[in-house]
């Protein structure tokens, strides 16, 4: 398929109407998990697609519905809109039935980013857990631009098996420019040097100055917990710390209701929480 | 509903609201107001004062309402029904656009231009209702354009009640039984007249239309006393003071599993309050699927969809999925928006098919209550 897609009279200000993206590339990346690469197809195609990193879109199949997915790639915007997928459910399993070419609807960038405004000056601490690492992606790109900025750059990132990590072609790279990596899987595989268990376990092992250290984690609500835990315990301030949350969410302006946390709409608010502010709720089970 | 200062007031002939719904219809507005249908007083299209439910009043408790006749001919003689004005500015079913797959290309189509509405006896509550909707869909990061539409062109003529039912408790809100503004023309119904009061300059230009005369000081003060005996007359009460602390603390409370026993997860409560917003967004495809509508539809805290992420629920009991209506609609409201999310309008106490009573539900978590 060519695309040209219609620009709609009058669709300027309303928050629900998509843009009309095409696939260019697919790239399985794990079992049930793919990166797709889009571009624009209407006037401002050759714009790079300007976000913050954990930012997240609203990717629309015509005939199937939307979902909220987070941009996995670079922020400087040369390697195009990217977006890193599971295959979990009714839209992202005919997501995973697309191939370059195909037309989707695109609304966004949504929602508040990592903090790397902070950055500057302080180790950075990423933990990951599997799909997790996909909103920290483009902070690794971020970092590794100008290592020479921070600290003690880390990550820590847990998958189920060796096969389940993510961009693992990427690792000697990200190792050489700087990052401290440390995979741990919960189940090794054939050939696996790493380390075995959950992620947070790992966290005391690295080196960091606790006070001036940002942390930034995203992953299973569990995960993050105990993550949490480890670097409050090894005397990292509760304001450094930042997660990312992951709520039901059918508008992702703040309309809709389905990602609320207390006082919180994800969608807006969030996804990515200095953790103070939603640790009371965090705390309160099925909440 | 521009602004424009109230300024002010006149007195109708009973017969005038026929002109009136007439004169509307005229200029281009669908009148929609109380009618009964279904044994009820609901809100639907007026195309004549003899839709209205002259004569009649309805008796509401938790989880029952019931019609009578009444022994005169009074037009607003009755508090609110299950429908709210929400039905329209913010439709259980609407269209946010079409979207159409044609051989190389998606063609994204804006829905209908919106309609243009007069609302016909909107009750204190439901002013405030409405004002507290307008901070959601209008006041927020984004707006929603479909509700502000409506909302921009809808013509609002309140009406003061002027008797209360049992499930009413709006003097705890502060949102009644008068109409406190928001309105374009209030009127309070005496056995043979109406006061207007006029609340904005699109409201006066609709009063001109009507055959009125001057009102007198005694109209005014007949206004007055009729608003404090509907007031005195309230029996339900709900305190507020310490919210959104109250319901953060008690998070865990064990009034949450005890209300889990009675409630059905059946809906009704979200669906019949007039501020409630929370929505879905479907695909409807054709059948054959070259055409698929997104179509936005209203949606519950109460359905266990609601808060379905794959592989899992957030909310997978009856005891969360209240946790989260009531405590949304009295703490985190008010940080989200500034206001409280209940305007004391009873709905949800009458329309919970096993009597569901939050202001009892308040009360039990203040433990002002046995449990
Ligand atoms: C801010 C944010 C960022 C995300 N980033 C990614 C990402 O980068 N990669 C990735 O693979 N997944 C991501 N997800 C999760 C992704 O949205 C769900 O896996 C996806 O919605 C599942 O849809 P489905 O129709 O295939 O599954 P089904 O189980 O059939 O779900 C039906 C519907 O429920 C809703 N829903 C289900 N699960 C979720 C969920 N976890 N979050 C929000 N809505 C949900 C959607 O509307 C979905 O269409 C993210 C979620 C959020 C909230
Ligand atoms: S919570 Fe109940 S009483 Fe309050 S506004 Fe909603 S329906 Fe009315
Ligand atoms: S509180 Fe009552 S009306 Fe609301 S969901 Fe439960 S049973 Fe239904």
């Amino acid at each position: 398929m060519t695309a040209t897609a219609r620009e709609v009279s009058g669709a300027a200000g309303d928050p629900y109407l998509p843009r009309v993206f095409e696939v260019r590339s697919i790239e399985p990346q794990a079992p049930q998990v793919a990166t797709f690469t889009l571009a624009a197809t209407d006037s401002s195609r050759d714009l790079p697609f300007a976000f913050q990193p954990g930012q997240f879109n609203m990717i629309y199949l015509p005939g199937l519905g939307e979902v909220a997915i987070s941009i996995s790639g670079d922020p400087d915007g040369r390697e195009g809109l990217k977006h890193t997928i599971r295959f979990i459910g009714r839209v992202t399993e005919a997501l995973s039935r697309l191939e370059p070419g195909s037309l989707l609807g695109v609304r966004g960038p949504y929602g508040a980013p990592w903090p790397l405004d902070q950055a500057a000056g302080r180790d950075v601490l990423l933990v990951a857990g599997g799909l997790g690492m996909a909103p920290l992606r483009p902070v690794v790109k971020a970092l590794l631009h100008e290592p020479s900025r921070y600290g003690r750059l880390s990550l820590v990132y847990g998958g189920r098996q060796p096969i389940d990590l993510l961009f693992a072609a990427e690792f000697a790279g990200w190792r050489d420019q700087g990052l401290q990596l440390c995979p741990i899987v919960d189940r090794a595989g054939p050939g696996w040097r790493g380390e075995v268990g959950v992620a947070p376990a790992l966290v005391h092992q690295i080196k960091l100055e606790p006070a001036n250290t940002l942390v930034m984690t995203c992953g299973p609500e569990i995960m993050m917990h105990y993550t949490i835990a480890e670097v409050l315990a090894k005397g990292v301030p509760g304001q450094n710390i930042f997660l990312s949350l992951e709520r039901n969410m059918q508008c992702a302006v703040g309309l809709c209701g389905h990602c609320q946390l207390g006082p919180e709409f994800l969608c807006i608010d969030g996804p990515v929480f200095p953790y103070p502010r939603v640790a009371r709720y965090l705390g309160v089970a099925h909440f | 509903m521009s602004g424009g200062p109230a300024t002010g007031h006149a007195v109708i002939d009973k017969s005038e609201i026929e002109t009136l719904i007439q004169g509307l219809w005229k200029s281009g507005y669908t009148v929609v107001g109380p009618t009964i249908a279904q044994s009820a007083i609901v809100i639907d299209e007026i195309k004549s004062a003899a839709d209205l439910p002259i004569g009649w009043t309805d008796l509401q408790e938790g989880g029952s309402y019931r019609l009578k006749k009444r022994d005169d001919q009074a037009y607003f003689g009755y508090a609110v029904g299950p429908h709210s004005w929400k039905k329209y500015l913010f439709p259980a079913r609407l269209t946010l656009y079409t979207i159409k797959k044609n051989a190389a290309e998606l063609e994204i189509i804006a829905p209908d231009p919106a309609p243009r509405y007069a609302f016909l006896g909107v009750r204190g509550c439901d002013l405030r209702a409405i004002e507290v909707q307008d901070r959601t869909f209008l006041q927020g990061a984004y707006v929603d354009p479909h509700y502000k539409a409506r909302r921009e062109q809808a013509l609002v003529i309140a009406v003061n009640c002027a008797q209360a039912a049992s499930t009413c408790f709006c003097t705890s809100m502060g949102t009644g039984p008068r109409a406190r503004g928001g309105y374009d023309l209030a009127l309070t119904e005496f056995a043979d007249r109406f006061l207007v009061e006029v609340g904005s300059e699109r409201g006066q230009g609709v009063l001109a239309s009507l055959a009125s005369r001057p009102a007198v000081q005694a109209d005014l003060v007949l206004a007055d006393n009729q608003a404090r005996a509907t007031a005195e007359s309230m029996t339900r009460t709900l305190d507020v003071s310490d919210m959104p602390g109250l319901f953060y603390e008690n998070l865990d409370h064990p009034r949450w599993d005890q209300v889990a026993e009675r409630c059905l997860s059946c809906t009704n409560c979200t669906m019949v309050c007039p501020t409630c917003f929370c929505h879905s967004v479907d695909d409807v495809p054709d059948l054959a699927g070259e055409t698929s509508q997104r179509v936005r539809v209203w949606d519950s805290c109460f359905n266990p969809e609601f808060s379905h992420v794959a592989g899992g629920n957030t909310r997978p009991q009856i005891r969360e999925r209240y946790r989260q209506w009531l405590t949304h609609k009295l703490a985190s409201w008010v940080d989200q928006f500034g206001v409280s999310g209940c305007v004391g309008c009873g709905r949800c106490i009458t329309w919970c098919p096993v009597g569901i009573d939050l202001t009892e539900e308040t009360a039990a978590i203040r433990g002002r209550l046995e449990a």
